[in-house]
């Protein structure tokens, strides 16, 4: 068993990082810190899912949120999709594995990764909405939020929900307020099977080697961890039994990495584009300096009254 | 070239300068419905575009409010310049003497006219603008529309938003670059504003620029 992050105190403690501790910021830049936190990660064991759903109570729980009574489709997944009050979804895949002839129910917490290279952030236009903080944790600033839908374009993943009631942009926060004050998230804390543990990312990765040999040992031969290299790794990361092929997992992708339309949107377009008007606009400024202006001449204006005249008669 | 030069609406009144009536007053309020959406259009969607811009978003009201009022201007556009469209585009149809007055071009940015075809209504230069911006308007409401989240955002799958905002910036980067252009010429041609202005041009501007429309316009009034 890995050991459980104890219980806090009750007394109030200030937080452990904040405002200096970041490492990027949209659409602005920051002096990095010079020294960078022990990197945090939330390692998710699949294999250890019962389903349940605490993670995605807990979740409601501690950020105050609210789900919508919806309307049951024939399937375990409820909601249907993650929406802007539910920032983590249980997906449940029901897996005929033709090796063993078995049917595997494989059920995936889904969530915001919180990547090491958040293309939410590279996609953001609004200064300081996204951060990244230098243990890992990508959080949404709300007060900046101006709800354009960037971040969804950006992620690899398909995280980023809108409100359609304020108009800004949710997902998992991995309790970075919690985390703050040296907790683990309110999902892992709620999981009665320690199919979600907390602790820094160097950590978790031992575990998750511990928890990969076990599967072997039971036959899950490709068993494995998920940490994709695309996104320079995650600081929510996944064991699978069947690391080869993450895509059976609902659709976890493969290989995630920056679509490079939004690479080729926010690198190359932004400054050829700018260019491109400065440089209309000193073509036209040098060409008046050189030309000087296209003037009507006192000969084109008798011209014309000739014309005219001839019209009169 | 069969077609007559002479639009709905255009006079030429004689004396001391000839006056030449080249806008209507709906088609000039036209213009300007469309030039101040385009405007806004531009700063808003700059403010978006870069980082550097984004302060751009205050003059709208902050971000929130950028974000929200850029697509109906967009709509007003889009429903203005529709209204130019039908106006303008007879006229603007191409002709073969316009392929050889953009030959010219080194002529053409001397200014030395003399030199080039006798021009109708419109001068190649302005037909290209014209058109461009048809093109572009019709490729940015398109691709607008797909990343406008507020209200078709289930529409439309995350690649498809993708492909759609870059095609809308890259697009909007062209029309921006179009307007300069637009801009520039008008300012450049002495008494070009007045056309918008007051919807007249004195006869020795049209003789200058537009002979063969003023030939014509003339002609029509015998």
């Amino acid at each position: 068993m890995f050991t459980p992050i104890p219980n806090p105190t009750t007394k109030p403690s200030a937080p452990k990082f904040g405002e200096q501790d970041l490492v990027r910021r949209s659409a602005s830049s920051v002096t990095p810190p010079a020294k960078r936190m022990t990197e945090v990660a939330k390692l998710i064991d699949v294999s250890k899912c019962i389903g349940c759903k605490a993670c995605q109570v807990a979740c409601l729980e501690w950020n105050n949120l609210t789900e919508e009574v919806g309307v049951n489709v024939g399937v375990y997944d409820n909601p249907h999709d993650l929406t802007p009050n539910t920032w983590t979804l249980m997906r449940y895949t029901e897996y005929e594995n033709a090796e063993s002839g078995n049917l595997e129910w494989l059920i995936r917490k889904d969530g915001c990764m919180h990547c090491e290279d958040p293309g939410c952030l590279k996609a953001c236009p609004a200064p300081g909405a996204i951060v990244q903080y230098s243990n890992g944790i990508v959080d949404f600033v709300h007060d900046k939020c101006i709800g354009c839908g960037y971040c969804i374009k950006g992620c690899p993943f398909n995280i980023p929900r809108i409100s359609q009631v304020d108009h800004k942009a949710y997902k998992c926060t991995l309790c970075v307020d919690r985390v703050a004050v040296g907790q683990g998230p309110a999902c892992q804390k709620a999981c009665p099977t320690q199919a979600i543990v907390f602790g820094t990312k160097d950590e978790m990765k031992q575990w998750a080697d511990h928890r990969i040999k076990d599967l072997k040992s039971r036959g899950f031969n490709n068993a494995g961890l998920y940490d994709p290299p695309g996104v320079k790794g995650t600081h929510v990361m996944y064991v699978l039994q069947h690391a080869d092929k993450p895509q059976i997992y609902a659709g976890l992708p493969n290989n995630p990495s920056i679509s490079p339309i939004v690479e080729v949107w926010k690198g190359v377009t932004k400054y050829a584009g700018l260019a491109a008007i400065g440089a209309f606009a000193a073509f036209g400024f040098l060409h008046h300096v050189i030309t000087g202006a296209n003037r009507v001449s006192v000969e084109d204006e008798k011209n014309a009254e000739r014309l005219a005249e001839g019209q009169k008669s | 070239m069969s077609r007559s030069e002479v639009d709905r609406g255009d006079d030429v009144s004689p004396g001391k300068p000839v006056v030449v009536h080249r806008y209507t007053a709906p088609a000039r309020i036209n213009h300007w419905v469309t030039a101040i959406s385009l405007v806004l259009l531009a700063l808003s969607g700059l403010a978006l575009f870069s980082p550097s811009l984004y302060f751009l978003t205050g003059l709208f009201g902050g971000g929130q409010m950028t974000r929200f009022i850029h697509p109906w201007i967009g709509v007003v556009l889009f429903v203005s310049f529709l209204g130019l469209f039908f106006r303008f585009f007879r006229l603007n149809l191409w002709q073969k003497t316009d392929s050889v007055w953009l030959g010219r071009m080194r002529e053409v940015l001397a200014g030395e006219e003399e030199k080039l075809p006798e021009v109708g209504k419109y001068n190649a230069g302005q037909k290209m603008v014209f058109w461009s911006m048809s093109l572009l308007i019709l490729v940015l409401i398109t691709s607008g529309v797909v990343v406008w989240d507020q209200y078709f955002g289930n529409y439309f799958t995350v690649e498809q938003k993708r492909v759609a905002v870059l095609i809308h910036s890259v697009t909007a980067i062209i029309a921006i670059c179009v307007w300069i252009v637009h801009v520039y010429a008008a300012i450049w041609v002495r008494g070009t504003i007045g056309a918008m202005t007051k919807g007249q041009v004195t006869g020795g501007w049209a003789w200058r620029h537009h002979r063969k429309w003023l030939k014509e316009l003339v002609a029509s009034k015998n």
